[in-house]
């Protein structure tokens, strides 16, 4: 027989960006279980998490145990104790003949265990197995979980799987929505997901989505935002508000900063992307026939707005320039002083990197703007907040824009400061931050990373690829062994994961230098073109042949060359070769060199008897190696062959 | 439309109504409701609890002058513990808003997660926020530590802020205009103390003194829990509360210094030690003291 389950974990309200790696990790338990099943999926809603399979079996397949008993030469009494213990008769036994002689053998029907035994012995663990960041008691000495377990539903089939958990009994009670629905809701396999609709609740995140889509219509539909909001929500529906368009004088930002992340609205523009008066919220109820749920909304929204344009003004009062002795209080790191002492740390970075005077500028205003009621209020608009008070005070475009910049990028995905000042001031926050953190032993381990040095690292090599920006970074570490190890590991990160280089040829092009990431980036996109040529992977295996050949005889490149001690014709030819094409592009020669470096392995032995022989071809084929490594070390390409 | 004062009169009730004891402010300053022995001290040990009361809550560094039209010095908090916490706390807390007069099929209730953490205090909890119409009224917590010692009885603390709560419910976009009680606005009661601490908070308090009132306290505190002594027969007669009170005036003196400027970022992460380290052998000994008095 083929059976439905369903299991549901009703809680008080899970935070909404912890819900779906919770599912998966659900759905991940249950399989492990190793319950056949036809099909299994996972739901939820901020009260509920829910796992559904169908084509459960009622029992496991039966099996035969083995049970060996007395050798067959044992006692008459012996057996007979065997097969009552057994709870047989000896006619029952068989005779098996086994390595160490003939014994007798009970063949033991074993019935399979009922599914649903095995699922009330395994759920609570699978339950409370679920990963979640922040865990909480709600009895002493009771399980942990996510919030508090209020009711659980576990059927299969008809019929209840019994367990327990935190003194809350499985059963086939659910729970409809808070206001809306009733709070015990009976249900089954089968009219479960309608019975959740017929008190206010829908189960599907698709379909909160849509739900919440279809009233956004004018309104810009931000990812991250609509994904919380579907899973902040049992019954979501969007509804429309406006605000006062004075608020409109204050800058775009600062207006869709308070809608987006303090108010989780979404904002509305018109065509050329121009801030309307208007927000879309979403409410956790079906509709707002009185209006009540709109007027309520748009008055939080005018005191938040009232106390942003309250700031800003009072901001107004005091210079960013003005500021900057304030940045004395205000602390970067205890052992690495104050804002005020890294921004002074910044002009001189900015300087030594070829900032000019606008860099320069920009680097001694842009952490003032840390001293501001705006961005104590509204801290992920540091920076933006600093360019724009820079603006309105009259600073050039390219210090404004350097300020509002200059923590980008924030992420893989971000783009790199729009203007070469905003480059250098990124450049310089970050630097910063990384030499004094690995100077001081802050380095980052496994997954704790408190001030976020990967970010600043991976910043580190963006801006400098993508700005086309040809500064010594191995210079601007300082000799710092871990810091450049560090950066290693970003750098071949950035080629291999956002660029699409292959692992060979970034470990290739980075063992001939990485100092300057974009002549690494160009010699990464010659490599990508050689590895077209049919001459590119003999080529590269001759040249691992050469590496291990050199570090086998410990060659260090010491003696001379001499041309006379030259004898057979391949080796010759090769020398000829090499004399010609010397200092030439590797595009070039590839085709030529390939057929004189195979015949030299073919014909002539390295390890000539004469001594002196031996130290010339060696000193040849270093010479070889060094010439044509200048792109990359082809000895680290992967062949195929 | 309901004052103010009435808010309060059914919140109490409601609540009394529910098994808790009603206790009035407590009578020494503090930061939040939770900084109230009421609290802080009662949810721990393995007795049970139900208490209510409003808390006027100071918070120096947010006076505005009076200005702001949400920005208080001195907000009034409802605060609420129930220890243990029910199953069906949140039902409760639902319950209480529509005792106010808040029909929640008309209203957009969610909790967000919002989870409380004071250091000064040894203690933490995971909750929400509870949100209405978009606006934040309530924090919900659930202690999980309290003076750094888990809790026997997990509590429930609600917090309403009832000033903000009311402006809501009135239909005012400033608190100095909800209506306090018949023809009294909040403004006429308490505008006055708005301008002055913040006038006392950010020009004039001398430093120098504050500091020397906070060294005084922080000693009078110090020779008291040293002098505490888990072992002695009389150990139910010793001061624990009124050491507690000196622990609350460095609290309050902290909070006063911070919003003056006169406390470097590198001090303050020292000072708030010494404040914890205070609060935390207080709630030590309270465990201990009322362990031996349950004997």
């Amino acid at each position: 027989m083929s059976l439905p389950f369903l299991l549901e974990i009703g809680t008080e309200e899970i935070p909404d960006w912890m819900i779906r790696n919770a599912l998966e990790d659900l759905r991940a338990q249950f399989v492990k279980l190793g319950i056949a099943h036809e099909s299994v999926r996972v739901d939820a809603t901020p009260r509920r998490l829910v796992l559904r399979g169908s084509g459960l079996p009622e029992r496991q397949a039966d099996s035969v145990e083995r049970v060996q008993g007395p050798s067959k030469s044992a006692p008459a009494q012996a057996v007979e104790g065997f097969a009552r213990k057994q709870g047989v008769t000896q006619g029952d036994l068989a005779v098996e003949t086994t390595p160490k002689g003939e014994y007798y053998v009970f063949h033991k029907r074993v019935a399979g265990r009922a599914i649903k035994d095995i699922m009330a012995a395994a759920l609570p663990g699978i339950v409370l197995g679920i990963y979640f960041p922040k865990t909480m008691y709600w009895v002493k000495g009771g399980p942990r979980f996510i919030r508090p377990i209020r009711w659980i539903v576990a059927l299969l089939g008809e019929e209840t799987v019994p367990f327990e958990l935190g003194g809350v009994r499985s059963g086939n009670l659910s729970s409809g929505h808070r206001r809306l629905g009733a709070r015990e809701v009976v249900v089954t396999c089968a009219d479960f997901e309608e019975r959740l609709r017929d008190h206010c609740v829908i189960l599907s995140a698709d379909e909160r989505r849509q739900r919440i889509l279809s009233g956004l219509s004018g309104a810009k539909v931000d990812a991250a935002l609509l994904e919380t909001l579907v899973y902040l929500t049992e019954y979501p529906t969007a509804i429309e508000g406006t605000f006062d368009p004075a608020f409109l004088e204050l800058p775009a930002e600062v207006l869709v900063t308070v809608m987006r992340s303090h108010q989780r609205y979404f904002s509305v523009e018109d065509a050329e992307g121009n801030l309307l008066p208007q927000f879309v919220a979403v409410m956790n109820i079906g509709a707002d026939p009185e209006g009540f749920v709109r007027r309520g909304n748009e008055r939080v929204l005018r005191a938040r707005f009232a106390d942003a344009r309250f700031f800003w003004d009072s901001d107004q009062k005091k210079k960013l320039a003005d500021r900057r002795a304030d940045l004395g209080s205000v602390t970067f790191q205890a052992k690495l002083g104050s804002y005020r002492d890294k921004a002074k740390r910044m002009k001189v970075l900015v300087k030594e990197l070829g900032g000019k005077a606008s860099a320069v500028r920009a680097a001694d205003l842009c952490k003032c703007d840390l001293t501001t009621e705006v961005v104590k209020e509204f801290t992920e608009l540091q920076g933006v907040v600093g360019g724009l008070y820079a603006r309105a005070q009259g600073e050039k475009a390219d210090v404004w824009q350097a300020i509002y910049d200059h923590y980008k990028p924030v992420s893989m995905e971000d783009s790199i400061p729009r203007n070469k000042a905003g480059r250098l001031v990124a450049l310089a926050d970050k630097l910063d931050t990384l030499r004094g953190c690995f100077r001081v032993g802050l380095i980052p381990t496994g997954s704790k990373d408190p001030f976020a040095l990967r970010r600043a690292a991976q910043g580190v090599v963006k801006i400098l690829v993508e700005g086309k920006m040809e500064l010594p970074l191995l210079t601007l570490l300082e000799g710092n062994a871990e810091l450049i190890e560090f950066f290693e590991d970003r750098v071949r990160t950035y080629f291999k994961d956002v660029r699409g280089f292959r692992y060979d040829e970034v470990n290739a092009a980075m063992a001939a230098g990485w100092s300057n990431l974009v002549d690494l980036e160009s010699r990464l996109v010659r490599i990508q073109a050689l590895r077209e040529s049919p001459d590119f992977e003999p080529l590269a295996a001759s040249f691992k042949r050469i590496r291990n050949i050199l570090e086998q005889a410990k060659f260090e490149g010491a003696t001379g060359f001499r041309e006379d001690l030259l004898e057979e014709e391949p080796e010759k030819e090769l020398y000829s070769e090499y004399l010609s094409i010397a200092g030439q592009p590797i595009e070039n020669v590839i085709s030529v060199l390939r057929p004189k470096v195979d015949l030299f392995f073919d014909k002539v032995l390295v390890n000539a008897p004469n001594q002196e022989v031996r130290q010339n071809r060696l000193k040849l084929l270093f010479e070889l190696r060094r010439e044509f490594s200048k792109v990359a070390d082809f000895s680290e390409i992967v062949t195929t062959s | 439309m309901q004052s103010f004062q009435e808010i309060i009169f059914k919140l109490k009730q409601y609540w009394a109504e529910r098994g808790c004891i009603i206790q009035e402010p407590y009578d020494v300053e503090v930061g939040a409701g939770t900084m109230c022995p009421e609290t802080f001290l009662r949810v721990l040990g393995p007795a049970p609890y139900r208490v209510a009361y409003v808390q006027p809550s100071r918070r120096p560094a947010d006076g505005r002058y009076g200005d702001n039209p949400n920005r208080l010095f001195k907000h009034s908090q409802f605060q609420v513990i129930l220890k243990p916490s029910p199953d069906d706390i949140i039902e409760l807390y639902l319950g209480s808003l529509e005792a106010i007069g808040i029909d929640l099929k008309q209203h957009d209730i969610k909790f967000e997660e919002d989870n409380w953490e004071a250091p000064t205090l040894g203690a933490w909890g995971v909750g929400w926020q509870v949100m209405l119409d978009g606006l934040e009224i309530s924090q919900f917590t659930y202690f999980q530590q309290c003076g750094g010692m888990d809790l026997d009885l997990v509590p429930a603390e609600l917090t309403y802020g009832l000033e903000r709560l009311t402006a809501f419910l009135q239909f005012r976009d400033s608190v100095y205009d909800i209506e306090w009680a018949k023809g009294v606005t909040y403004g006429d009661v308490r505008y006055r103390d708005e301008l002055q601490y913040s006038v006392y908070n950010f020009e004039v308090a001398d430093i120098k003194t504050l500091w020397k009132l906070f060294d005084l306290h922080e000693g009078e505190a110090a020779r008291l829990l040293k002098a505490y002594d888990p072992k002695s027969p009389e150990k139910k007669r010793f001061p624990l509360l009124p050491t507690y009170d000196h622990v609350l005036k460095c609290s309050n003196l902290f909070n006063t210094l911070d919003a003056r400027g006169a406390i470097s970022v590198t001090e303050r992460v020292g000072v708030i030690q010494r404040v914890r380290k205070m609060a935390v052998g207080v709630a030590q000994a309270w465990v201990n003291q009322t362990q031996e008095v349950a004997e």
